[in-house]
């Protein structure tokens, strides 16, 4: 008997250990990324390669000004398009969860969060891509649409832990419908909401396949939305799959920028969502 | 009306006018307010049927202009063995095998490092800095770019591999289905993990604390109480998991190798280069120069989002109903 239970511990003990390893060994492989990207990209960052467009092959120097230009108009424009649409949508859903069209629409960010962002390409270079030609706009808008989603479910699960006499309240003093909404309901759940819009940044910044056949890519430095654009994931695509040096360590640089903003964005989002104590 | 009119004295008359106008306004404003209020319900129900519309429109589109490819080859075209866009032939049997090889892979070795991870942080060590430090770097895994991924691994991984298989005498490719299960296996850790962290939390204490006055250790309440308790959510992890392997493009797209012929031997295929359904139309879509080579491609699109839509759904059902008891 004694035997019997030195042996159960034994196993117990032994079964944590494996729990340990398993579950700590993945932090290896993240670890290793990140400290080769910036001991690769670090050296390659400087003022001359922020403010300069990528220089041919056998010419040292470049930089991804292109890319950076891009990226940043890309995500505004799709910011501007999916931030008032998915926080409309999930205070639908937040405020009308028994009714068939929210069922629906639930249902559809469900799907839209699991399509892979290459068919998201597809359909735009379908919807937009063909009549306009490849440009900035469809890039955006397949960015806007890997967006939606995650501002939906974030807005609607903010608000939805709002309590229900917040809004009572105002509305028995007489307050117009959308003035509660968008004076007391939405400013108590902002902290949500900003940290989940954040997120969803940080998510479509790094996004290359919806962009492969609809923004392109453009070595020149380009503001002009209705022509090809260049993005920061979409040159490292391309320069990282060159069988050129210089390329390759532009790609490393360009990486470690795009790298930088998404843990920036990623540690706001914590920073907020630990300061206003908010689940998600 | 007559009334007004009929009684002369000034101040009594200003005032009911006054009045009526008061009336009038506050009438007007609430009109107003009305108004604003319906219209503001009508740009929510907008803005929710929006997002039905293009879920639809997405998947007709795909329908659309995959009909070509679907009149022409028809269903046979699904295991067709060979892919030779330059004669007009498509089969897509060797990007079916290359995907669900990647994205199995992938899965087998992802499952007891999420599921370990579900367990430590949800049952050995909820609170505290390391397992904060163990969550975050968790969520840090699923942030980082997959095109990151992809670049670091061409540069790193794929020698380390092309090392292991000249010693275990395959070709050494380097890249390959092999090398781009293993980078995916990283990525699609974070999905089964977190969601197997909240639901090993759900678990209710009177069923553990019950097994602990029985006597049983740690391992056997995991065992025979946590496990079976989370059974279904816990696949449901692994559900998400696997429908972002299917989906994954770029990691895989730089690693895989991007062959379309695929070769006889288990062996060889699993460590030589292939192709999945998202890296073939990454790297053909824009290249395809006449209507039934890029209608095929789209309708590996097709495929690939009803199977990515079946398994998300499957795996939201059931975690829906598993928080809901």
């Amino acid at each position: 008997m004694e035997s019997r239970i030195g042996f159960r511990n034994t196993k117990s003990i032994i079964f944590k250990g494996v729990i340990v390893f398993f579950a700590f060994v993945v932090t290896i492989p993240l670890i290793i990324v990140l400290l080769y990207i910036i001991k690769q990209g670090v050296t390659q960052v400087n003022w001359h390669f922020l403010v300069n467009v990528p220089a041919p092959v056998g010419e040292p120097g470049g930089g991804i000004a292109n890319a950076l230009v891009g990226s940043l108009i890309m995500v505004l424009m799709a910011s501007i398009v999916a931030i008032p649409v998915g926080m409309l949508g999930g205070i639908y859903l937040s405020e009308n969860p028994g009714t068939r069209l929210a069922y629906y629409s639930g249902l559809c960010v469900d799907i839209l969060q699991g399509v892979p962002s290459i068919v998201v390409g597809i359909v735009i270079y379908f919807w937009v891509v063909k009549p306009i030609g490849f440009s900035a706009i469809a890039g955006s808008i397949a960015l806007a649409i890997m967006m939606l989603p995650i501002v939906i479910r974030s807005t609607e699960q903010t608000l939805r832990l709002l309590p229900d006499s917040l809004k009572e309240a105002a509305l028995s003093l007489g307050v117009p419908y959308h003035r509660v909404i968008l004076k007391v309901i939405v400013p108590c759940g902002f902290a949500g909401i900003l940290s989940g819009i954040m997120l969803s940044i940080a998510r479509i910044i790094g996004e290359t396949a919806p962009l492969l056949f609809t923004a392109l890519g453009n070595s020149y430095l380009s503001a002009n939305v209705v022509k090809p654009m260049e993005s920061l994931p979409h040159l490292i695509f391309t320069y990282a799959t060159s069988p050129y040096d210089d390329w390759h360590n532009l790609a490393w640089g360009a990486s470690f920028i795009l790298l930088l903003f998404v843990l920036t964005l990623n540690i706001t989002t914590k920073l907020i969502t630990r300061k206003w104590n908010i689940q998600l | 009306m007559s009334d007004s009119i009929s009684l002369p004295p000034e101040d009594a008359t200003a005032g009911k006018e006054k009045m009526k106008l008061m009336k009038n306004k506050r009438l007007d404003l609430s009109y107003v307010q009305m108004k604003w209020e319906s219209a503001f319900r009508g740009l929510l129900r907008t803005m929710s049927g929006i997002l039905v519309l293009i879920v639809v429109g997405v998947l007709i589109t795909l329908i659309v202009e995959s009909m070509p490819s679907i009149k022409s080859l028809g269903i046979k075209y699904l295991w067709g063995k060979t892919w030779d866009p330059v004669n007009n032939i498509y089969g897509a049997y060797p990007f079916l095998i290359g995907t669900l090889l990647t994205s199995f892979t992938a899965l087998i070795i992802s499952v007891p490092f999420s599921y370990a991870i579900a367990i430590y942080l949800g049952e050995y060590n909820p609170k505290g800095w390391l397992s904060n430090f163990l969550k975050n770097t968790i969520e840090l895994i699923a942030a980082v770019p997959s095109i990151i991924y992809g670049f670091w691994a061409l540069f790193v991984l794929v020698p380390a591999v092309r090392t292991l298989e000249m010693k275990i005498g395959v070709a050494p490719y380097g890249v390959g289905i092999f090398s781009a299960s293993l980078v995916l296996a990283v990525m699609i850790i974070p999905y089964a993990a977190s969601l197997g962290t909240t639901l090993i939390r759900m678990v209710p204490s009177p069923l553990k604390e019950g097994a602990y006055a029985l006597g049983a250790t740690r391992f056997e309440v995991i065992r025979s109480v946590i496990l079976p308790f989370t059974r279904s959510g816990l696949f449901a992890g692994v559900l998400l998991s696997l429908g972002r392997a299917l989906g994954e493009t770029m990691a895989v797209t730089v690693l895989i190798g991007n062959t379309s012929a695929i070769a006889d031997k288990f062996k060889d295929m699993f460590f030589g280069p292939g192709n999945t359904m998202a890296s073939v139309i990454a790297n053909e879509f824009a290249e395809a120069d006449h209507s039934v080579y890029l209608s095929a491609l789209i309708e590996l699109g097709l495929v690939l989002f009803l199977v990515t839509v079946v398994i998300n759904l499957i795996g939201k059902r059931i975690i829906t109903k598993f928080t809901n008891h």
